[in-house]
């Protein structure tokens, strides 16, 4: 995105595919700031603010909530990125696959018969997918949910015709630029702030609390290491595997993790991969 | 900074007891106290409004990747080594708007310099290692070239009340790099903890004004045979070190080291290493518009060699792998900064080493490469 073209009243799309919603929440929440925008900007689709113009109309910037989870998922993004200048992926399900991406790994068919009552009414993907495995993006943002300044920053550059900064360091930085003590230094703490990305502000870690990775994986990230680090701790290779294979268990570098340290769950005389 | 504790004729002494006098002559003398406390497990400088919330009785237990905050044997206010932070994020801020730009109604835009106007900070509990560091960065920051505007404010409005170090942390090794544990220089207010109170020296004109508000005794030759005795034990008690402070040699013969990607095994690249450095100075400038687009904040923040966009010349990244990421770091460090500031830019206080969540230990890495040299 290296060059920003946008006319001066832009016109503005909210999507939602396979989602909770909590994302699209970051606009709705914003206060001023959504008033400030709806000025600036025509939001001419955004369902949960109850506009819909139809999915085919022209817009400049469309942002989509939620991962590809079925065939009408498929069809619907490709008709939205063939009408939007600029494609915005915001949050866990829309970068990684989120949660739901959790059924790629296990029996995901074989479960609709236990949960549901009625498993034929349900219609899905054999997988749920990140919005780029389907269409070009050109701006992801992570996070479950997505950070409303994160959000609103990037929306104001974009405006400013300047390509959004974007937040692929770890959270660490993040962390220790705020002064907050380090809790798997000082605790033990299983925290995935050196292998996720910054953008939400450490919030976890500023109230005491280990990071959970939410924001997917930063640049770099070394999941092995960490890894052999918890087992340090006493963290079970189980809850290793648990910690990445969670929210963005789609973000290939969660799932190689997860995969290698399943590899050693159920042989106690193994300690994790080797170091060298 | 050096190994021993020199005598000073006109030192005072101040128990323990009278310690409320000190933040009292600072608040009288128009200062804010940044001071050592407790929180969160850790010891952190933060504005200082009691005595009674210094860690008394307590110090740090540190290892690699590890730290821990402990009761003492002993009742003193300054018995802990350090903790993550301690002078930088006072004077290079995480965070320095530098400027803004506003574009008014006719479409005009005025650019306006940030102008910061610090408060008088007195800083409480500095060691010989941060004040070392606190020397390096103002060469990188206030030095004869470029100067940085919003540090050199800061920077002078600042005093500093340093402690010589009657105990290592066991990730210390500042003997080896000659800056510790005793403080020689750097300071304004000098102390010297013994179990009863506190040996004071006065060694500026502003620190003279607060130490003639203080309800001094004569010190007593056996309190600074007390105090001389600690710090040099101290001294010889850091089993950490490195081999020389100059060590360009060594690892510029070390370019092609297969080590270094022994180290990339273990790095998270999360550059908790160079956050917690206290000479490390990279920073990145940030541009944040305002969603109205009429005002623009330019702002100058913490960076690291281990970050996403450092490395990036103009659409090439000359740095892509961790190995390389670490490499620089510790050749930076450790060797050109010889040539950049005439000195290595470690100060030997062990926080990378401590606060790396996997603890990668630098002294360690050096001895790996030095026995690799000796096998070769």
């Amino acid at each position: 995105m290296a060059k920003i073209t946008l006319p001066s009243r832009s016109r503005v799309a909210v999507h939602k595919f396979s989602s909770c919603d909590g994302c699209q929440l970051a606009f709705l929440n914003a206060g001023n700031d959504l008033l400030t925008l709806a000025e600036r900007v025509q939001f001419v689709h955004f369902a949960e603010a109850g506009i819909s113009a139809p999915i085919d109309t022209n817009v400049d910037i469309a942002f989509v909530e939620g991962s590809i989870s079925t065939a009408e998922d498929e069809t619907r993004i490709a008709v939205i990125r063939a009408h939007s200048r600029y494609l915005v992926a915001i949050g866990a399900c829309a970068t990684s696959g989120g949660v739901q991406a959790l059924r790629n790994l296990g029996r995901g068919h074989d479960w609709l018969a236990e949960v549901y009552p009625n498993p034929d009414q349900i219609d899905s993907l054999d997988a749920a997918c990140p919005v780029s495995d389907y269409v070009r993006v050109d701006l992801e943002l992570w996070g479950c949910p997505v950070s409303e300044r994160q959000l609103f920053a990037a929306i104001a550059a974009l405006l400013g015709h300047v390509a959004p900064k974007e937040h692929n360091d770890a959270l660490c930085m993040a962390c220790k630029a705020r002064g907050s003590v380090c809790v798997l230094v000082t605790r033990d703490e299983p925290c995935m702030g050196p292998l996720t990305r910054t953008g939400c502000g450490a919030l976890c870690p500023d109230f005491g609390r280990a990071c959970y990775g939410c924001f997917g994986p930063s640049r770099n990230a070394n999941h092995l290491s960490w890894g052999a680090r918890m087992r340090e701790f006493g963290v079970t290779p189980e809850s290793i595997v648990r910690r990445f294979h969670m929210i963005n268990s789609g973000a290939q570098d969660c799932l190689d993790a997860g995969d290698t340290w399943r590899g050693f769950c159920h042989n106690p005389k193994i300690d994790g991969p080797s170091k060298s | 900074m050096c190994a021993t504790v020199a005598v000073d004729p006109l030192a005072g002494f101040l128990p323990h007891s009278q310690l409320p006098a000190l933040l009292h002559a600072l608040h009288e003398t128009g200062y804010r106290c940044i001071g050592p406390q407790a929180r969160d497990g850790a010891i952190v400088f933060d504005e200082l409004q009691d005595t009674a919330d210094l860690p008394w009785g307590l110090i740090d237990v540190q290892e690699p990747g590890r730290y821990r905050l402990t009761e003492a044997t002993s009742r003193r206010a300054f018995a802990w080594a350090n903790g993550p932070q301690a002078i930088k994020p006072w004077v290079f801020q995480a965070h320095e708007p530098q400027w803004t730009a506003q574009r008014n109604a006719q479409g005009h835009i005025r650019f306006e310099a940030v102008h910061v106007a610090p408060q008088a900070t007195a800083i409480l509990g500095v060691r010989a290692c941060d004040l070392a560091a606190l020397q390096i960065q103002d060469c990188h920051f206030a030095g004869s070239r470029e100067r940085d505007a919003a540090y050199l404010a800061r920077r002078d409005h600042l005093l500093l009340i340093g402690i010589h170090c009657a105990r290592s942390a066991d990730t210390c090794f500042c003997v080896s790099t000659g800056d510790g544990p005793a403080i020689d220089r750097g300071a304004d207010l000098i102390l010297g903890e013994i179990d009863e109170g506190l040996i004071v020296s006065a060694c500026s004109t502003a620190a003279r004004r607060i130490f003639r508000l203080l309800p001094l005794e004569r010190v007593r030759p056996e309190q600074w045979a007390m105090l001389r005795q600690e710090v040099t034990n101290n001294a010889g008690s850091q089993r950490r070190a490195l081999p020389s402070q100059d060590l360009r040699n060594l690892l510029y013969a070390k370019l092609d080291s297969p080590h270094w990607s022994t180290i990339a095994e273990r790095c998270l690249s999360c550059g908790n290493c160079t956050a917690v450095c206290p000479t490390c100075f990279c920073h990145q400038e940030t541009d944040t518009s305002t969603l109205n687009g009429e005002w623009v904040t330019h702002a100058r923040e913490w960076d690291s060699c281990f970050s996403d966009q450092h490395a990036h010349l103009a659409g090439l990244e000359i740095r892509s792998e961790v190995h390389l990421r670490y490499r620089q770091w510790l050749l930076h460090k450790l060797g050109t900064w010889h040539e950049q500031y005439g000195r290595s830019g470690c100060v030997g206080c062990g926080r990378c080493i401590t606060w790396c969540p996997v603890g990668i230990d630098l002294t360690e890495e050096i001895s790996a490469f030095s026995s690799e040299e000796t096998s070769t």
